[in-house]
């Protein structure tokens, strides 16, 4: 038997691609079901108001209308939970619809279900309810500021917690006799836009007393448990929460929202099926928001150009309310990374989470690292600017030098393994910099303003060691599941507790078991979204189902191989200590010609009738995975940017990136999540933000909120170094979200870089859009 | 009040009675039953939407059912013939164009007319056409390189 290719590793095509590209895919608002009824929200058009009261009498008399519900109804429903609790964290009621008063534009209050949208749509418009109009406050750094209206009753100031993290005196010390570069920096607003907007169908069977609910997520055991055990008191065993096709998302479907619980509560109050499906309106205002934090960051360089100290205080805006894992974001998943891959040698960081009246703020693709990147990456390139030294040569100077298995940085997180100025180096190459920054100077002698800017990240993934966690504040595990289930015929059915929203699961986990069972793709499935099939599992963030849900996958094939090799043995009159598995079948070591086939195995094992004594019929295998440590990609970017003088516009002239995620499972896969993540970082960089202005979101739709578009983009040059972890078997990383952390402060130093010769060498707050170039070009010193 | 709408899609004659108000996008999603063609924003935005009606690419998000009345209409279902992937498609799955699926059904069949207009077009002609059409996984990259693939094999059927 010839040897069997290796398939992992490999740019396989993908295998659910067939079904998107003719139409055929299953998104939750694709699910159909007889009688549903659909549900349409009557939210809040102020940003802070109390309720006098909700009037819903010519709403029920709607024609159409089954049933109208306010906060009042919903008697013995519990607050949404926070799933992450920080020391002396304050933690406000959020029920699903709010009834005392709304404290963000698009807070639910009531909920109308009709026979049809149009009729749900038309009774909302009769719900009348008297507000009492409340002073609000939006801005990140005013929410605590005396004569700010108090937002909740348990949080004076609007302070949710204040945290540190670090050695303030070491730094004090660190600083004598250093240059300190002081900045602020201002990490905007975003919102996530997964292209297809969340939605929900809820369905409550009278027969059995299960629930169903199909809804947009990323993880669907947790919204289960969080949802039916915490928030509507429903055993988890009678529910069944299934997400299908889900499109896009970027963290905003991790969480549990008011809507799909408002559903699951309503089918079993109608018995009949409620359906809601988000617009593009509603969407702007209530999935969570991302980033939000106004922080004064200061560095200090000794005469070598050595960094020697780092002091960063923070406050995170967290919105009207503590989304799911929002405590998270801005400390653990943020100040922790601030060490970044540089030999630092005190750090102090403090943070302060505040309420305001806006959306809750959560984790948006990078959560809390691609703030800290970006801190880090304009911090040093202003050492660079006040030192009058090279970028790229100062980073280098301060690298961590290569390690492959543990570094302890100062500020509590061990890296697993690096090799920063491989990455680096790489990318000079790549982009030949000596030429690059000849190119830029030949263009600034003709008057243009052309940048390089770069940034050197890392990032913590593989979502994560529970019990870290759980000391941290965690209110969950972080392992994943993955169960093997071996059919009669030698098909294989996967399950898997991670959830895919674009990242191509099906290939990749399909690779893996085929590379280790030496068996074709084609007899492989994957199952995963569902709690009625897959065990318990934890879902996909944190670029975590590569390293975390295919090890517990990897795991589980391992013990179908152990098993297996009785039941080969057994047939062979052989013992299983001499058997080895080989290009899909169990073989005497070295010897070929003696060997069953895996197939003949998996037969075996369910008619078992010449099997070994005491061994278990039947071939199915399930494990639960929970890492030892984070994983820790990291990688070196650059860009290339022109920046218009009359206008502002900036343009992107090259991108390159140079990304180290460990050991890759399919090249083709990383490279696009690589794309995508460029994009959304480049994106933050230089257009996207939400604002508010009087309280109202004016970004509230695509057509005031910019979304890179094809024509705002270049050309991707990606490159790849390999530095496998050591903390998982694959030696894997993860790849999801290296792009979003990296690309924001290389764009941002390339445009800096451009304006150096006007004088600038700074801008607080992003994006970097025309207006505010030009404006900080009017108000340059040169 | 109800109106009457006649269309063909994909092929097939459809007869309905709809509200003025219905969307032609959701006509097709909940009435007609064919539901590849998404819908991702309520500004006409997104693109998510994409139909070719009366061969031109439209949002269907932008036109009331009712004046679609009489129009011949190819959704994402009805590119393929007889299980055979349209060039533009079979360029998607090649070139990775496409990871959670959402806007790719508007993508390819606004890369559809773009390509009646422009057999042979460049990145920039690419990247300008697909405007209308926002795509927030692949950052464009590979989407632009499905509609070359796409474009390369048409051209070398047609000689």
């Amino acid at each position: 038997m010839a040897a069997t290719e290796r398939v992992l590793g490999k740019a396989i095509k993908r295998r659910e691609d067939p079904r998107f590209i003719t139409g055929k895919g299953t998104y939750v608002d694709d699910v159909k079901l007889p009688g549903t009824t659909y549900a349409v929200f009557v939210r809040s058009p102020h940003a802070h108001a109390r309720i006098q009261k909700i009037d819903t009498t010519a709403a029920a008399g709607h024609p159409g209308v089954v049933a109208v519900f306010t906060g009042a109804d919903m008697t013995g429903v519990n607050s949404l939970p926070c799933g992450w609790l920080l020391p002396e964290l304050k933690v406000p009621p959020h029920m699903p619809l709010a009834s005392d008063a709304a404290r963000c534009v698009g807070d639910p209050v009531a909920v109308v279900i009709g026979e049809t949208q149009e009729a749900a749509q038309d009774a909302a418009e009769k719900v009348a309810v008297t507000w009492e109009v409340l002073p609000a406050v939006t801005a990140t750094d005013q929410a605590t500021a005396g004569g700010s209206p108090r937002i909740h009753e348990v949080a004076p100031a609007n302070v949710a917690f204040k945290w540190q993290i670090g050695d303030a005196a070491a730094v004090d010390a660190a600083f004598q006799g250093a240059t300190v570069v002081k900045k602020r920096i201002v990490n905007q607003r975003l919102v996530a836009n997964a292209m297809e907007p969340r939605a929900c169908l809820a369905r409550f069977d009278e027969a059995t007393g299960d629930l169903t609910l199909w809804v947009t997520s990323q993880n669907p055991h947790v919204h289960r448990l969080l949802m039916a055990a915490f928030v509507l008191g429903i055993p988890e065993h009678k529910v069944r929460v299934i997400a299908p096709d889900v499109g896009g998302a970027f963290g905003s479907k991790i969480f549990l929202y008011n809507e799909e619980t408002i559903c699951s509560w309503a089918t079993r109050k109608i018995r009949r099926p409620v359906r809601w499906t988000s617009t593009r309106r509603e969407a702007f205002q209530t999935d969570a928001h991302g980033r939000d934090h106004v922080t004064e960051a200061e560095m200090g360089f000794d005469a070598a150009g050595k960094i020697v100290g780092l002091r960063v205080k923070t406050i995170a805006n967290l919105g009207a309310y503590l989304s799911t894992f929002a405590p998270a974001v801005p400390t653990y998943l943020y100040a922790t990374l601030l060490n970044g891959v540089y030999e630092m040698p005190a750090i102090h960081a403090e943070v302060t989470g505040v309420f305001t009246n806006t959306t809750p703020v959560d984790a948006y693709r990078g959560a809390g690292r691609p703030e800290a990147a970006y801190l880090l990456e304009r911090m040093i390139e202003a050492g660079a600017s006040v030192l009058e030294t090279d970028t790229a040569e100062l980073r280098r100077k301060n690298f961590i030098p290569r390690f492959d298995n543990g570094y302890q940085t100062k500020v509590a997180l061990n890296y697993d393994s690096g090799n920063y100025e491989a990455a680096l180096d790489r990318l000079l190459a790549v982009m030949d910099y000596r030429k690059a920054r000849a190119d830029q100077e030949a263009a600034r002698q003709q008057g243009r303003l052309v940048g390089i800017g770069f940034s050197t990240y890392i990032e913590a993934c593989s979502i994560a060691p529970s019990k870290v966690v759980g000391s941290l504040g965690a209110q969950a595990g972080l392992y994943e599941s993955g169960k093997v289930r071996v059919h009669p015929t030698g098909g294989v059915t996967v399950y898997t507790g991670s959830h895919s929203h674009g990242q191509g699961h099906e290939t990749t986990f399909s690779q893996l078991v085929a590379d280790e069972l030496g068996i074709p793709m084609e007899q492989i499935e994957i199952v995963h979204g569902d709690t009625g099939a897959v065990p318990f599992g934890m879902g996909t963030y944190g670029s975590r189902s590569g390293s975390v849900g295919g090890t517990a996958l990897l795991m589980s094939l391992r013990k179908i191989k152990e098993k297996g090799k009785k039941i080969a043995a057994h047939l062979l009159e052989a013992s299983p200590d001499d058997l080895e598995y080989a290009n899909g079948q169990f073989q005497v070591k070295g010897v070929p010609g003696k060997a069953v086939p895996f197939g003949q195995v998996a037969l075996t094992a369910y008619v078992p009738h010449n099997y070994p004594e005491g061994l278990e019929p039947g071939l199915e295998e399930t494990s639960f995975y929970d890492p030892s440590n984070f994983c820790f990609p990291f990688g070196a970017h650059a860009c290339v940017v022109e920046v218009d003088r009359d206008t502002g516009h900036v343009k992107v002239l090259r991108y390159i990136a140079v990304d180290d995620v460990g050991n890759v499972m399919n090249p083709m896969i990383v490279d696009g999540m690589v794309h995508g993540g460029i994009a959304q970082g480049v994106g933050q960089a230089l257009w996207e933000g939400a604002v508010y202005d009087g309280g109202q979101l004016v970004t509230g739709s695509m057509m005031d909120y910019a979304i890179p578009r094809s024509d705002m983009l270049p050309m991707y040059e990606t490159d790849r170094t390999v530095t496998p972890t050591p903390v998982n078997p694959l030696g894997v990383k993860g790849a999801g979200e290296t792009g979003t952390i990296a690309s924001t402060p290389t764009v941002v130093n390339a445009v800096i870089d451009a304006l150096a010769p006007l004088g600038i060498d700074h801008i607080e707050t992003m994006p970097l859009s025309p207006e505010r170039v030009w404006t900080a070009m009017q108000g340059a010193k040169r | 009040m109800k109106l009457p709408v006649k269309t063909t899609i994909n092929g097939q004659a459809h007869s309905h009675e709809v509200e003025p108000r219905l969307l032609l996008v959701h006509y097709i999603r909940e009435t007609v039953g064919l539901t590849g063609t998404h819908v991702g924003c309520d500004t006409s935005q997104c693109g998510a939407c994409t139909i070719l009606m009366n061969g031109q690419a439209v949002k269907a998000c932008t036109l009331f059912a009712v004046q679609a009345d009489g129009a011949t209409i190819t959704t994402i279902e009805g590119l393929a013939t007889n299980g055979e992937l349209h060039p533009i498609q079979q360029g998607f799955w090649e070139k990775h164009g496409l990871q959670c699926g959402f806007c790719t059904p508007g993508m390819i069949l606004a890369a559809h007319q773009m390509l009646e207009r422009y057999p042979n077009p460049s990145e920039e002609q690419i990247r300008h056409q697909l405007e209308g059409n926002l795509c927030r996984c692949t950052g464009y990259h590979n989407i632009v390189k499905a509609i070359q693939w796409a474009a390369e094999q048409m051209s070398a059927a047609k000689k």
